[in-house]
């Protein structure tokens, strides 16, 4: 085996940081505590560098950079608490279309997509169907050269700054479940959208999105008719491969030494000092050393032009499920003044820990949940019976 | 960036595969196990195939094979939990050979005509306390504080009673002679052992989990296959992320003590602490999941299960890992001897 990166790479990940650091401020992450975890300036920024269309393959239309160039920068961006999730979610957007949109939706919407002037979000979950995303009861219908979209989408976050929803739709009703689905692209300015917001427990917020008679023509139709599941699962591939989500707790480890080192117990002492601390704080940055065997594993993987799947489980799976255990230790570990919020005018480090505790379970929900991964390690790693 | 086996390492991986399976069976293992915990024989078979000495110079009989090449040895000889101390014979005998000066020594050692270990902690009195393989080996490579001292008697070949019958024995290392290159070859050697073993415990825990996974799928309660359960399922699946995310790591290290990357120390010490966990909760899942017959003495998961427990502990306690780990992380403790047990 081989872990060195090649110099490209490692290049690139200088440039990565230099960006960052002349583009990325305090401010700039404080804003996303209106709940929308978007840096418009940053986006811009990146786009100008051409590195939203980085991840997806050249042949594509895309940038082409390596998958390991890829990693490189969603480990930075992520160490740097970069707010990437309207960003990583564009991408996504641009590189499924790029695979199975005509050329009109190719040719108008994806460059907008990767020159950082238009945002997509996903429409895949509804009220009734999470992790049996399949079972999707969205009804698109034919009506001539047109479609007519009834239904609503959960969990459509970022739809209200968005300009496009990547929708599945249900279009026959009388087939099995996997086998009567179609995407669409819609223009969230078409008549008959209604965006609601979705508060959650942490800071950000998410959409709820209903369709009443929104009349479409055939041309935002992505993949074929009653071929939603092929497009479904390029969603998955890219959303594991390009999304990031490997390195969701560095900036909590670091909040969590800092506390440990400057905290005064009391009985005069630092918690750094103390044996069981340091402890929980190696296990934690071990546990970081495994999300980076895994992300370079994937990225390997994609570089071979390998189609990984249950590596991407594994790895969504161990760095979402390690990355609360981690924020739960590191809340423990400030005991009262844990407790503290952004908003708390002394909060320590700007309330980093506290916002990660509740940002942190969504992470082994969304993009599938840990189950889900588990159900797939299991079937696909192991061969045990598929019992679904 | 090749985060898979190469093709060299695959054809490595492949002939040692089929000489475990061939040469070191479960009844093998058991067989050691009433004995001394070594099974001279499937020494000298290893030695046939040129393992003692695979990764030492040529200069010195050795086939100059990588760290790497050794870690995949490592990984499939952990899978048949073989009675043999492959991994604490290659890097005594590599440290004795950095030392240089012991040409003769290395010479037998790349042979395996004569048997090396590495004591994982300091003598007291004289003795090395617990020593791997001590009860068969012929040569002791000793950690001190400054460095590494080396100490060839008879072995007793009298193990004492351990948890996976393990050949530990005590040695007296009053004739032990220092060893050149002073700590950095000691911590080289111990971080050589720490990446190694912990590749070690990724086989064997994989092993586990294949075991209980076959098992599942035989096994039949409630009318149903017990693979169906999606408790056993999701056990499995958690043990199998575990290990395969600590193989990663473990290679990772094996790879950057060999390029001599800055941070090969920091890997090795982390890879063997997540290794040995993940082994050990796949031991656990794989013998809880295998009902009453997983305690029985008759089914092989109970011998993994103790190997997976007794590995890592010859080194000393884990939280001491944890704190020499951190020590290098955050600086050293600042407290004063009154507040030392304060936890």
């Amino acid at each position: 085996m081989d872990f060195s990166f090649p110099p490209q790479a490692e290049t690139f990940r200088s440039e990565v940081q230099a960006f960052l650091a002349e583009h990325l401020n305090e401010d700039m992450i404080r804003a996303t505590h209106d709940g929308t975890i978007h840096a418009p300036a940053l986006h811009a920024a990146m786009a100008d560098r051409g590195w939203l269309s980085g991840p997806v393959p050249a042949e594509l239309g895309g940038g082409g950079r390596s998958a390991l160039e890829s990693v490189v920068l969603n480990e930075e961006m992520q160490l740097a608490r970069a707010p990437i999730d309207a960003m990583a979610v564009t991408i996504v957007v641009a590189a499924i279309l790029l695979e199975h949109a005509n050329d009109t939706v190719k040719e108008t919407v994806v460059p907008r997509l990767l020159d950082g002037t238009a945002l997509g979000c996903f429409g895949y979950t509804e009220p009734e169907s999470g992790s049996d995303v399949a079972a999707a009861a969205t009804k698109a219908v034919r009506d001539g050269d047109e479609w007519v979209i009834n239904g609503a989408k959960m969990w459509t976050t970022m739809a209200h700054i968005a300009d496009y929803v990547i929708l599945l739709t249900r279009t026959d009703p009388e087939v099995p479940k996997h086998k009567g689905l179609t995407f669409f692209l819609v223009p969230l300015d078409t008549p008959g959208i209604e965006i609601r917001p979705v508060p959650t427990m942490a800071t950000e917020r998410s959409n709820a999105t209903f369709y009443d008679d929104v009349r479409l023509s055939d041309q935002w139709r992505i993949g074929e008719v009653n071929g939603g599941w092929a497009v479904m699962k390029t969603a998955l591939k890219y959303e594991r491969g390009i999304a990031g989500g490997q390195f969701p707790s560095p900036p909590v480890i670091d909040a969590a030494v800092d506390w440990a080192r400057t905290h005064v117990r009391p009985d005069g002492t630092h918690p750094i000092d103390d044996p069981a601390v340091r402890e929980r704080l190696m296990r934690a940055l071990i546990d970081v050393e495994v999300c980076r065997g895994f992300a370079y594993h994937c990225a390997d993987l994609a570089n071979e032009g390998a189609m990984f799947g249950v590596e991407g489980s594994m790895t969504k799976l161990f760095a979402s499920e390690s990355y609360k255990r981690h924020c739960r230790d590191f809340h423990d570990l400030m005991g009262a003044e844990g407790l503290l919020t952004h908003e708390a005018v002394d909060a320590h480090l700007g309330g980093r820990i506290e916002e990660n505790l509740r940002h942190s379970p969504v992470t082994a929900i969304y993009g599938g949940t840990s189950e889900i991964n588990r159900n797939l390690v299991a079937e696909v790693h192991l061969g045990l019976p598929r019992i679904r | 960036m090749r985060t898979r086996l190469s093709d060299d390492e695959l054809a490595v991986r492949d002939a040692f595969q089929s000489f475990f399976q061939n040469e070191c069976s479960p009844a093998v293992v058991r067989a050691a196990a009433e004995d001394t915990g070594f099974d001279p024989h499937l020494w000298e078979a290893l030695a046939a195939m040129g393992a003692p000495g695979m990764a030492l110079a040529e200069s010195v009989g050795g086939a100059e094979a990588t760290l790497s090449d050794l870690a995949v040895v490592a990984e499939v000889a952990g899978a048949h939990l073989a009675p043999v101390p492959l991994i604490e014979h290659a890097v005594a005998a590599r440290a004795i050979h950095r030392a240089g000066g012991h040409d003769d020594l290395v010479g037998e050692l790349a042979a395996g005509t004569k048997l090396a270990t590495l004591a994982l902690r300091p003598p007291i009195d004289q003795t090395a306390r617990l020593v791997p393989a001590g009860a068969v080996a012929d040569v002791v490579v000793v950690p001190t504080v400054d460095g590494l001292m080396v100490s060839e008697g008879t072995p007793s070949k009298l193990r004492i009673p351990n948890t996976a019958d393990l050949p530990l024995a005590d040695r007296d290392v009053s004739n032990a002679a220092p060893l050149s290159g002073g700590t950095t070859n000691r911590e080289q050697a111990l971080d050589e052992w720490r990446a190694l073993t912990a590749v070690a415990y990724v086989g064997l825990a994989r092993q586990a989990i294949e075991i209980g996974v076959n098992y599942a799928k035989e096994r039949t309660q409630f009318d149903v296959l017990i693979g169906t359960f999606q408790a056993l399922q999701h056990g499995y699946a958690d043990a199998a992320t575990q290990v395969e995310g600590g193989r990663l790591l473990a290679y990772r290290a094996v790879w950057a003590l060999e390029t001599g990357q800055p941070d090969g120390s920091r890997l090795a010490g982390m890879a063997l602490l997540f290794a040995a966990q993940a082994a050990r909760f796949a031991t656990d899942r794989s013998l809880q999941y295998h009902g009453g017959y997983g305690f029985s003495e008759e089914y092989d998961i109970q011998l993994f299960h103790r190997h997976a427990t007794a590995w890592t502990l010859q080194l000393g306690e884990p939280a001491l890992e944890y704190a020499r780990l951190a020590d290098a992380e955050f600086g050293a403790r600042t407290v004063s001897a009154d507040q030392g047990g304060a936890a």
